[in-house]
């Protein structure tokens, strides 16, 4: 599989944006700067990138409480999301949603969720859309291990083979919901299997390999934007941090997260690919880490300094305000 | 008294319980935590950390479940159905959006409906309100909206003395029971006493007396209430501050009777106005007590609006001092 050098860049841009915005977004939190409740990606970078990178802007993701990967891969503007985590008002969602509902609907993000599975039934009403319009459209949702067992879940698989809708159903295995593990919280030994039963294929990814999920996603996407219906991606890769920020992590083995640190990283895992086949040199990829961490160096200094909302604010944005016509 | 925290005094009560009767149990998402996992096996407790410590004393009767609240609460539903006193929890009361249904079409009406031959002793735990900067679906009081649907009982504790006594109460009634946890006063502290002890439901608890204004408030707003009462004590204003403490069934006889008493009646909720308690309280007084009243009744809550995400905007959708004070001096003017 040949792949455009445009698109390794950008690429490797975006899993090193994830994992840098994350990185910096934890170390703002222990400084008491964040707000709120907040679920850091890190260490998935590969499945947001490699689903992403097949996805136009009118395309749809819906997204997840884990939610920042997902919308940096989809094209949200990093420096808003900065400062709506901050809470401003010129925050991407004016400060309204923060870390958990970051949204650009013009790019095609229909949000994170702060529900657990709130997700796959919205996107198989935009898949449902795109089918209606014939436009080629697929709707991208990802769940992770333990929102495949909810409900709403279960109702969206079914019915998007029901309608032959485009849905492409992306679910991350990164071993744990909250502090339970996935042995435990999905009765069958077999969540692919069980997925693939609903009537439509999943296509399995290392979720270290940025090259495994963007090949995986590749199939998935094809096929439900050829019109033969949802297909699903199953990409495994542990979390680096807790479930949360500040999560003591009982639930790690000895030696867990070290492990993963070293052993799968995506981006050690990129690094080391191009180092084998010549494409991208690393001269080349040092130069998008510094341009990297200058954008996310800024996007905090703009976020502090950014226009803090005001209490008028607060009802604004409940209805749309039609202005009347004379 | 030892003081405990008002987590800490929902969980003794769950320990006490689960000691004296064997058909109680505790189901939810990690209320025993690290399951299937290589690590400690029962180490979390539940994420606010109120089941702490069952798992590690029974645990068959401490049950990691997949996140399926509708399936959590159904199973709650049903064990009761057949004779056990389960405990639920769904951790953030916003998540009764997935889980709806068995609340308020099954287990609610159970009874009802099959011609009082059945009993469903099932208690649900929820961690409900703002002040977290958790945004719109991780902030609401929910019991509101939960106090509507006859066949259910609604429970919002204040403090951790009522919280423990209430919780015994909730585990030993045979109709199922809605518990909310004001999130945000799970570490406040009161005296509480190591014995078992009931609170009853349907008796409103009178924080503070006073003769000019009645005061009544709800689950977080009640600290907040009573720290205006306490400084408006020293500008010559008494005020009552009755905590219903339970809004199904609640206790209308000591509203009214303080309304009857003061003539001024404001009611503080932390939820929206449309439909709330706030509402449900003036109309009551407004519908049994007007003869009494000698200024309009006024009504503190968050405005029609989600929860919002940033601080400012959650301090300024929250009801807080101010609003409360300019409150209790309107129906004074
Ligand atoms: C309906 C609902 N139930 C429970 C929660 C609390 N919760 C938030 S994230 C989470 C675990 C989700 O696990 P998984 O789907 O594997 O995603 P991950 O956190 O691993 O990315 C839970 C239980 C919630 N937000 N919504
Ligand atoms: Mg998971």
């Amino acid at each position: 599989m040949s792949i455009a050098k445009e698109t390794l860049l950008h690429a490797y841009r975006t899993m090193k944006t994830i994992r840098e915005f994350e990185e910096r977004v934890n170390a703002e939190i222990m400084n008491g700067q964040i707000p709120g409740f907040t679920h850091l990606y890190t260490g998935q970078e590969a499945n947001a990138v490699g689903v992403c990178a097949h996805l136009d802007e009118s395309d749809t993701i819906i997204s997840t409480h884990r939610g920042h990967g997902h919308c940096i891969a989809k094209g949200a503007d990093v420096s808003g999301m900065m400062k709506e985590l901050f809470g401003s008002s010129e925050g991407l969602c004016k400060g309204k949603g923060g870390s958990m509902h970051v949204a650009d609907i013009d790019k095609g993000i229909l949000g994170a969720n702060g529900i657990v599975a709130g997700g796959p039934p919205i996107s198989v009403g935009s898949a449902l859309a795109a089918k209606i319009r014939k436009n080629g459209k697929v709707a991208v949702s990802f769940s992770g291990d333990g929102s495949v067992n909810q409900g709403t879940c279960f109702e969206a698989m079914n019915m998007a083979v029901v309608l032959q809708a485009p849905a492409v159903f992306v679910i991350e295995n990164n071993y744990y919901s909250e502090h339970t593990h996935i042995s435990y919280a999905v009765g069958c030994n077999d969540l692919k299997a069980r997925t693939e039963a609903f009537g439509f294929p999943v296509f399995v990814a290392d979720g270290a390999d940025f090259f495994a999920v963007y090949e995986a996603a590749g199939k998935a996407i094809a096929h439900a934007r050829a019109g033969n219906g949802p297909a699903g991606v199953f990409a495994e890769q542990g979390r680096y941090h807790g479930h949360f920020v500040g999560d003591p992590q009982a639930y790690r083995a000895e030696g867990e997260l070290e492990g993963l640190r070293e052993n799968h990283c995506p981006l050690k895992n990129f690094r080391a690919r191009m180092a084998e086949t010549g494409e991208l040199s690393d001269a080349e990829l040092d130069a998008i880490d510094a341009e990297v961490m200058a954008e996310i160096e800024q996007s905090v200094t703009d976020a502090k300094a950014a226009a803090r909302p005001t209490a008028e604010q607060v009802t604004e944005d409940v209805y749309i305000q039609y202005t009347a016509t004379a | 008294m030892p003081e405990k925290t008002m987590r800490d005094a929902i969980n003794e009560a769950l320990h006490q319980a689960m000691e004296q009767d064997e058909s109680v149990f505790v189901i939810g998402e990690d209320v025993a935590g690290c399951s299937g996992s290589a690590g400690d096996v029962g180490a979390v407790g539940g994420v606010f950390g109120v089941t702490a410590g069952i798992y590690h004393r029974w645990p068959d009767r401490c049950i990691d479940t997949p996140i399926s609240e509708s399936a959590i609460v159904g199973a709650a539903a049903g064990a009761a159905l057949v004779g056990m006193r389960p405990v639920a929890e769904i951790m953030f009361a916003d998540f009764i959006g997935v889980c709806m249904d068995q609340i308020v079409n099954q287990m609610a009406k159970f009874r009802y409906m099959f011609g009082g031959k059945s009993r469903c002793p099932a208690v649900i735990r929820f961690a409900s309100g703002g002040g977290f900067s958790a945004a719109g679906q991780h902030s609401q009081a929910m019991y509101q909206v939960m106090t509507s649907f006859p066949g259910l009982k609604v429970v919002v504790p204040s403090n951790a003395y009522d919280a423990k006594g209430l919780m015994l109460s909730a585990i030993q009634d045979d109709d199922p029971v809605l518990f909310f946890e004001p999130k945000i006063l799970y570490q406040e502290t009161a005296d509480v006493p190591d014995e078992m002890y009931t609170i009853p439901f349907g008796e409103a608890n009178f924080v503070r007396e006073g003769d000019d204004v009645t005061v009544v408030a709800f689950g977080q707003m009640v600290p907040k209430a009573a720290a205006v009462i306490d400084a408006l004590a020293e500008e010559g204003i008494s005020c009552d501050l009755i905590d219903p403490r339970t809004t199904s069934p609640l206790d209308e006889n000591a509203i009214l009777e303080s309304v009857e008493a003061t003539g001024r009646l404001v009611v503080v909720d932390e939820a929206p106005p449309r439909c709330g308690l706030t509402a449900d309280i003036a109309g009551l007084a407004a519908d049994k007590a007007f003869s009494s009243l000698k200024a309009p009744i006024k009504q503190v809550s968050a405005p029609h609006s989600p929860t919002p995400f940033s601080p400012e905007l959650e301090a300024a959708y929250l009801p807080d001092a101010d609003k409360i004070t300019a409150a209790i001096k309107a129906t004074l003017a």
